[in-house]
């Protein structure tokens, strides 16, 4: 049932007794709590997936108790941390060390508004749609910093600037491959770009102004792993380097939302590069289920993919040195983002 | 009150309350935490009055650049609270008789401006092609100079910050 035809029904029913106002606003609660909803559940199943895989890639089995092999583990472990007590340092700033986590978090919700799920499944289409993701995304920079901050304690402070730094120049070149394929699209509206690709494989823009578009994805999913602290550039958490770094003084709820945060994130990264680069809702065969639930299932499909990469790249690689770490963001992905660029607005030309 | 007023005082309250946050706490990293919430109820209060781009600019370069950088380098400090705000001569009698005629000035000209109300949030127009167009033709001398102004900073912050190379 598309959403128009819950507001049809709902209104039906109150015809004239709820005011415009205060309609508007649980109308707008409900669509922020269904993102939050399905954030929560993707980190689930995000969470699950990757013990599974890091598991199955170490000759282990991973969760098997908690359900049929393991399934509901992580739904398990989310009750546990409900229940944990939630300690504070002594010495930390109690306000900020508080305050950290939802910033985080609620930054990467607010970039799940944008997402189009499908062709009238958007909750907000903004016209500067994945101008508004990049943008929102530099409140979780804000609140990795604070955390590490707040908490009083040099292992997170080391974290949190790293952190800080590492995510300030991979958004250099992720911005600069998005922009490759603004330049073709012609819009900053996520549907829009989508739309552009529809009709099948070969009509993604990955294959577009051959190599450049491809060269791009490249770097924005290298540049999108590094922004998500993810291995193998996982150093503002280098366990054997400063313990758990940024939120190693955090337990309980707060450690979750953290956690949470990084899961919703790998999902809203892997459905951005799907939809930039590989058609988003739109079938690979073009008119081939190409409608109504479907799109959803393509979408799924795609992210999916991608944060198996995500999670084969993480059990697979070491982790990088700090120096190779900005090596690779300044004189390897910058570079070759603006080569990308010159190259697509080449083809534009001739 | 219509919906649009009640998110309108709802930003501003949030941006001068977190701009009088950032005034008066004297722990520095608080003020940077007024700063961040300031410049999100700012980036609000232009989505309401139909500038989308200039509220996703607002975001992009104050907060993903500028406060990071900001709290990066207090971060390292080794002082942040309880830091005298005086400096050691004060100069009151002038200072008030500045800061009365700049309120004076400023009242005046709030005062005088006819102000178009009500008109922008009616007519919801997407700004972004707009401003490139303007970008691209009208304003094009002044664009220009201004990013060969950035890269002149950028080639010289680098040139600071860079190491002397051993003769």
């Amino acid at each position: 049932m598309p959403v128009s035809n819950i507001y049809v029904t709902i209104f039906q029913t109150f015809p004239d007794k709820i005011p415009d106002t205060i309609f508007t606003i649980l109308l707008m609660l409900a669509g922020a709590v269904g993102i939050t909803v399905l954030a929560a559940l993707l980190a689930l199943i995000g969470v699950y997936l990757e013990r599974k895989i890091s598991a199955h890639m170490q000759d282990r089995l991973g969760p098997m108790h908690v359900g049929w092999h393991g399934v509901i583990q992580t739904l398990a472990d989310a009750l546990k941390l409900l229940l944990k007590e939630d300690i504070v340092p002594a010495a930390a700033d109690k306000k900020l060390h508080l305050l950290a986590p939802f910033i985080v978090f609620s930054a990467t919700i607010a970039a799940f508004v944008v997402l189009p799920f499908s062709e009238t499944l958007v909750l907000s289409n903004l016209n500067v749609g994945i101008f508004y993701v990049v943008a929102i995304s530099s409140f979780v920079v804000i609140g990795i910093i604070l955390a590490g901050w707040a908490s009083n304690n040099k292992w997170s402070l080391l974290g949190g600037m790293r952190s800080a730094a590492q995510i300030v120049s991979f958004e250099i070149p992720a911005s600069l491959s998005i922009l490759v394929v603004i330049m073709a699209v012609g819009s900053l509206n996520l549907g829009d770009i989508v739309q552009f690709q529809n009709g099948g494989i070969l009509h993604w823009l990955i294959w577009k102004s051959f190599p450049f578009n491809l060269i791009a994805f490249i770097i924005f999913f290298t540049a999108s792993l590094a922004e998500l602290n993810r291995a193998p550039f996982d150093l503002p958490e280098a366990e054997s380097e400063i313990i758990a770094g940024f939120h190693t003084e955090y337990s309980g709820m707060k450690w979750a939302i953290f956690f949470l945060a990084e899961y919703a994130n790998m999902f809203l990264v892997a459905v951005i590069a799907s939809t930039l680069f590989l058609g988003g809702w739109s079938s690979p065969f073009g008119n081939f289920m190409n409608y109504g639930i479907f799109s959803i299932f393509w979408l799924f499909v795609k992210s999916f993919s991608l944060i198996f990469i995500q999670m084969w790249l993480r059990w697979t690689l070491p982790r990088v040195r700090v120096d190779q770490l900005m090596y690779t963001s300044w004189k390897v992905l910058t570079p070759f983002a603006f080569l990308c660029m010159i190259g697509v607005g080449l083809y534009m030309i001739f | 009150m219509g919906f649009y007023d009640l998110i309108f005082w709802l930003f501003a309250f949030i941006s001068v309350a977190s701009a009088a946050l950032m005034v008066f706490s004297k722990n520095v990293i608080y003020s940077a935490v007024g700063l961040l919430f300031a410049f999100f109820g700012v980036a609000g209060i232009y989505v309401l009055l139909a500038a989308d781009f200039l509220a996703i600019i607002q975001i992009m370069i104050y907060v993903g650049g500028i406060l990071v950088l900001l709290l990066f380098g207090v971060m390292l400090s080794h002082k942040i609270g309880g830091v005298q705000l005086e400096t050691g001569t004060l100069h009151k009698i002038p200072a008030f008789i500045v800061v009365g005629g700049i309120f004076i000035i400023l009242f005046r000209v709030i005062s005088k401006t006819v102000w178009p109300l009500g008109t922008a949030a009616k007519e919801f127009n997407p700004t972004v092609e707009k401003i490139g167009t303007l970008l691209m033709t009208d304003y094009l001398i002044p664009f220009e100079i201004v990013s060969v102004m950035l890269l002149i900073a950028l080639i010289g912050a680098a040139y600071i910050a860079r190491k002397e190379r051993v003769q």
